[in-house]
């Protein structure tokens, strides 16, 4: 199996705070990996440092084999390392149409066009009008933002980091916050991810992270504690005793 | 398909001319015709809306603030001066490119320190470097003719046909033109991809690199861009009054400059425009009024406009118009100024 991202002997430190120690990390090409762990284990962490808001201390991060290590967040977006976000960080006052429409253009390299107006290439249209159509947001492309219901969002989220057409992509608690009544379009999405996609989803949510992964990785104050398939690491004394436990009996 | 036709109608639309921008421009070019004794204050005016609208490329699209834009207006003041008191270029147009070029370097330089850093750090980078051209202006007075400004200058005509004229008629028109073929492309600029870039970077930059945007590559190019507006505003400006005197750099100007953008506010083009007419009439009403005390007046109106809100200002400007339209024609409002984020 090929490996399409991996992390050898990653360290950061916050002054003499280690919140990621020596972790080593393999997602393999088309998997569907889940990094859990309890609060504070450092897993927003992970994210910044595989996406490159923070550089590491020590240690490589590899892409298909690259490194990328010292490539800034664009370029990483560029080669296929996107992620969503858990927060929402959406554009508020862009309409679902602009959102996408700017990811589709800087992947097409569009982006630095100042001549031509929004609209006018068929290519980009084109990609638009298929992102927001399987995201089911074609009916409130024009609307802004900020007015649609907390679903859509997280909707748009997703489509978003699938329209910088990427190879591997970090969902960051894709559900965080979603009401009952829409939770079934995210993890719809979620599971019809194209297969040949590879995911790395950070999960706070028991249920989704065992119905949907077929590796889990358990972190714990920055280090990794267990890997393996997911019933593996349901049984494992150890995780139970960090984070299953509070689980189980709540 | 109709999905792709849709996104684009959509994504055209922001672009698309509306009859209240139709309405500005010819209101605008007819003022030649319903105020011909003044030619210079409406000259000013033009001067001051085109410095403004290179204040909302960087602040209103790409949320770059500065309080020393006035460095680059005198350095393409300085640059047409000396352009055309040294015979250097002779052809005013050709002079006035090659001003804004100047500062449109000069602009790019400087863009490596104002990228880094928030706002706070901005506002000091901005204020620091066009103090430090005011300085240095003043110290080689052998070339800029220190604070006596350049003397002499005489500027030909223009593409060798329009001479410029003491009511300033030829300097009007040949300032709207400038400021209009600018205007047009600001627009394109901002309602490009590379626009929807700069504005997804002033609400959230770590989001947008998240998209695959090079933040600052795209800040650096915007930041350029705006200093060639400056600068061919403030080549207009020696170009039309025939002086270039160090108070082209003093804070005042770029200060004033912001005062300007937020009383027509930001983000939409128009603002610097409007805000360049209302601050200049008001200036010339306070100024009737109470010679010494105007900025006083002007401070006022500042402060009412950043309480009330532009928007029910705006709601109440057009009530009256709105109203003798749905009389006339029948019809819902049509006379509606596009709204965007509070300043």
């Amino acid at each position: 199996m090929t490996i399409a991202l991996e992390t050898r002997g990653l360290e950061k430190s916050f002054g003499g705070l280690k919140v990621t120690r020596d972790l080593s990390l393999k997602v393999e090409q088309g998997a569907r990996h889940a990094l859990i762990g309890p609060n504070g284990a450092g897993k927003t962490t992970v994210i910044n440092l595989l996406t490159g808001v923070l550089k590491p201390n020590a240690g490589r991060i590899l892409l298909e084999g690259n490194d990328i290590t010292d490539l800034p967040v664009h370029k990483r977006v560029l080669r296929g390392l996107s992620r969503t976000f858990q927060i929402n960080q959406l554009y508020a006052d862009l309409t679902p149409l602009e959102t996408v429409g700017l990811a589709v253009s800087e992947r097409l390299g569009r982006g630095g066009d100042w001549w031509r107006r929004m609209g006018t290439r068929d290519d980009v249209n084109e990609e638009i009008a298929e992102t927001l159509e399987r995201f089911h947001l074609l009916d409130v492309m024009n609307e802004l933002t900020a007015t649609l219901p907390y679903g859509k969002q997280r909707l748009l989220e997703i489509a978003v980091a699938i329209a910088t057409k990427p190879r591997v992509l970090l969902l960051d608690e894709p559900a965080a916050g979603v009401p009952e009544s829409e939770r079934h379009d995210i993890l719809a999405a979620v599971a019809a991810l194209p297969r040949d996609v590879t995911v790395l989803l950070i999960e706070h949510d028991m249920d989704l992270v065992f119905s949907f992964a077929d590796r889990i990785s358990v972190l714990v104050n920055g280090a990794m504690l267990v890997e393996g398939p997911p019933d593996e690491v349901a049984r494992d004394p150890q995780v139970k005793a960090v984070y299953l436990g509070e689980a189980a009996d709540a | 398909m109709t999905a792709i036709s849709d996104v684009s109608f959509h994504a055209i639309a922001r672009a698309r001319w509306r009859p209240a921008e139709i309405a500005f421009w010819i209101l605008a070019a007819s003022c030649a015709f319903l105020f011909p004794s003044r030619y210079l204050i409406m000259t000013d005016i033009i001067r001051l809306a085109l410095f403004t609208l290179s204040l909302d490329l960087i602040l209103g699209y790409a949320g770059i603030v500065s309080l020393g834009h006035a460095a680059f207006f005198g350095v393409g003041a300085y640059s047409a001066g000396l352009l055309a008191l040294h015979g250097i270029v002779n052809e005013p147009v050709i002079a006035l490119v090659v001003a804004g070029l100047i500062a449109m370097v000069l602009g790019f330089l400087t863009s490596f320190l104002v990228i880094r850093g928030v706002d706070l750090t901005r506002l000091m980078v901005t204020l620091g470097i066009a103090l430090l051209l005011e300085a240095l202006a003043e110290r080689f007075s052998n070339i800029t003719g220190g604070t006596d400004g350049l003397q002499g200058i005489e500027m030909q005509p223009i593409l060798g046909l329009f001479a410029f004229d003491m009511f300033g008629k030829t300097g009007f028109y040949y300032s709207l033109i400038v400021l209009f073929l600018l205007f047009l492309l600001a627009r394109r600029i901002v309602n490009s991809p590379f626009g929807l870039s700069l504005r997804a970077i002033k609400n959230n930059p770590l989001r947008a690199s998240a998209i695959g945007v090079p933040v600052n590559r795209r800040l650096i190019a915007i930041y350029t861009v705006a200093a060639f507006y400056a600068g061919i505003a403030g080549a207009l400006f020696t170009q039309t009054t025939a002086l270039a005197s160090l108070d082209v750099f003093a804070f005042e100007r770029s200060a004033d400059l912001m005062l300007v953008l937020v009383i027509g506010g930001t983000g939409y083009l128009y603002g610097g425009l409007i805000g360049a007419v209302v601050f200049k009439m008001l200036q010339e009403l306070f100024q009737t009024i109470t010679p010494q005390y105007w900025l006083f007046w002007i401070g006022l109106v500042l402060v009412v406009i950043v309480l009330v809100g532009r928007e029910r200002i705006h709601r109440w400007v057009l009530w009256g118009p709105n109203l003798v339209i749905r009389q006339v024609l029948g019809r819902t409002a049509v006379v509606a100024v596009p709204e965007s984020d509070a300043p």
